[in-house]
């Protein structure tokens, strides 16, 4: 009984949260200009998302390719300096590391609007004209934190003797590191890489009040500018649709390799 | 072992150029006038005007709301989701972080439309509700985290020494689960404070939230009273991290 009312409390907020993705989904499949409204059947917007003949023209394609260039250099950066950090912060003591913590945790801390607002004012102050390096910039300010929170424990579960018992066997340093420290941290750095590229995607507030004027539109700003003019674009239905697809058969392969390997271990 | 502490200063560099300065410097542009020269009429601006203050006390009000309903909601479904005897697949716990994974502002447009197709008016209703849609996986995620890593033996040693499972829940769960709730409270409320676009997307441009001001601010050019408006949020993130002990709650409440 207790079960069952578990089990349909968790269905029940469950279908609140997709909902509005399922309205979405549904509504890939008809070609009205608006969202809501059904006028038959049909799987042009897809075409349409394909072919690239869509209603807003390619100013949705280009959206798209910037906010998967950005993620990916943002994500990539992210993951190296945030890497490097971690491997300093970890050999810190005392002051210095709970001021480097500190700092650390600021970025995650701040709203968004606080650090766009805050970059905004520093591109200003700086007279940097702002653009595609900005944002990029940007991106990496709020990315970094996540992946040397990601990396950090990867490090102090590690046993330093392994590093050590290979210096003494000849390897040089950076050999060592390569070989024996990297291959630790791996996985912490995967999961940072991938942490860092969502929150780049998903971003909005930091890449608008960095982009400057020169027309540059990521995803986020193109639906934020798209809404204002009132009326969406409706290719970005079947393309939210295909996102969401994507994700959620990424996530149920990573989820069930992960339980099986699981159990495999605990047999 | 080669001296690896060093490594931390790019890093350091970085943040100082890309954190601490703008921060510095939204403290700069709001003590200015536009003309460079030191003024406290910003503030005083934004203490006189009606308008400013009324954005502001709903923000707080929705920020409330909106963390308290989370909270109710979230709480028992992370509760049941890390309880091994009602769940046991790791793929429902996904089920709830996933929607972050779509884009926030076309997830909020499709519950505006959704609203507006059933036939409610958009307002502070349709506000609050979407604001729950939007935030509720990030109250859920760190307070099924902290559940997850929690100690069962102690749940076990209050059993055992005749508690009921109510006050087993209430005097031992609750209070060891607490990290995770502040966690949850840091990414729910200054976050709901500070949006805009999806509130203007969940009322129609009926309702301004605190970020929405902000944002207009900066866009007209009015930097230095969006830079005020932004220092007076700094100064409430600043008194919130502070009450809930951000250190503790981060560590153990891990984001993602």
């Amino acid at each position: 009984m207790k079960k069952v009312l578990a089990k349909a409390y968790l269905y029940f907020l469950l279908a609140l949260l997709y909902a509005p993705l399922l309205f979405i989904a549904i509504f890939s499949f008809t070609e009205s200009r608006v969202l809501g409204s059904w006028t038959g059947f049909s799987t042009k917007l897809y075409a349409n998302l394909f072919t690239g003949g869509m209603n807003g023209g390619s100013a949705l394609t280009s959206a798209v390719i910037n906010t998967i260039l950005i993620a990916l250099i943002a994500a990539a950066v992210s993951t190296l300096l945030g890497t490097v950090a971690a491997i300093g912060i970890h050999n810190l003591k005392g002051r210095k590391k709970q001021t480097m913590q500190l700092l650390n945790n600021i970025p995650m801390i701040n709203p968004d609007i606080i650090t766009g607002v805050s970059l905004f004012l520093l591109f200003v102050f700086l007279k940097v004209s702002q653009g595609y390096a900005t944002v990029v910039l940007a991106h990496i300010t709020f990315c970094t934190p996540y992946v040397v929170l990601s990396v950090l424990p990867k490090l102090s579960q590690m046993n330093p003797n392994i590093y050590e018992a290979a210096l003494d066997l000849g390897a040089t340093p950076a050999k060592a590191l390569w070989k024996v420290l990297v291959p630790e941290l791996r996985p912490g750095m995967v999961s940072g890489f991938i942490l860092a590229f969502t929150m780049s995607l998903d971003d909005f507030a930091v890449t608008f009040f960095t982009r400057g004027t020169i027309g540059l539109d990521t995803l986020s700003t193109y639906i934020y500018a798209d809404a204002r003019k009132g009326g969406l674009t409706p290719e970005l239905r079947p393309l939210m649709t295909l996102i969401f697809l994507i994700v959620l058969i990424l996530l149920i392969v990573i989820n069930v390799r992960q339980e099986k390997t699981k159990k495999k271990y605990s047999k | 072992m080669v001296k690896r502490s060093t490594w931390s200063l790019p890093y350091f560099i970085f943040m100082v150029v890309f954190v601490v300065l703008p921060l510095l410097l939204i403290v700069l542009y709001a003590f200015q006038d536009g003309a460079g020269h030191f003024t406290l009429s910003n503030i005083t601006r934004f203490f006189t005007d009606s308008d400013s203050l009324q954005t502001f006390a709903l923000s707080i009000e929705v920020a409330l709301e909106n963390t308290l309903i989370c909270i109710l909601l979230g709480y028992p479904a992370a509760w049941i989701l890390s309880n091994r005897k009602l769940n046991r697949s790791a793929v429902t716990v996904m089920l709830f972080i996933m929607p972050m994974w779509i884009n926030a502002l076309m997830r909020t447009l499709a519950t505006a439309e959704l609203f507006n197709m059933l036939g409610f008016t958009l307002g502070k209703g349709t506000l609050l509700f979407g604001m729950v849609y939007d935030y509720i996986p990030f109250m859920i995620y760190p307070i099924y985290n902290i559940l997850m890593k929690m100690d069962s033996s102690y749940a076990e040693a209050a059993e055992d020494l005749g508690a009921t499972p109510w006050k087993v829940f209430w005097k031992v769960t609750v209070p060891l689960s607490m990290p995770g709730v502040m966690s949850g409270v840091l990414m729910v409320f200054m976050p709901t404070v500070s949006t805009f676009a999806i509130s203007e997307f969940l009322t129609n441009n009926k309702i301004k939230l605190f970020g929405t001001i902000i944002q207009e601010n900066i866009n007209s050019s009015m930097w230095n009273y969006g830079a005020a408006l932004a220092f007076i949020m700094l100064i409430i993130i600043g008194l919130t991290s502070l009450m809930g002990d951000n250190k503790q709650a981060e560590a153990e409440g891990g984001l993602i």
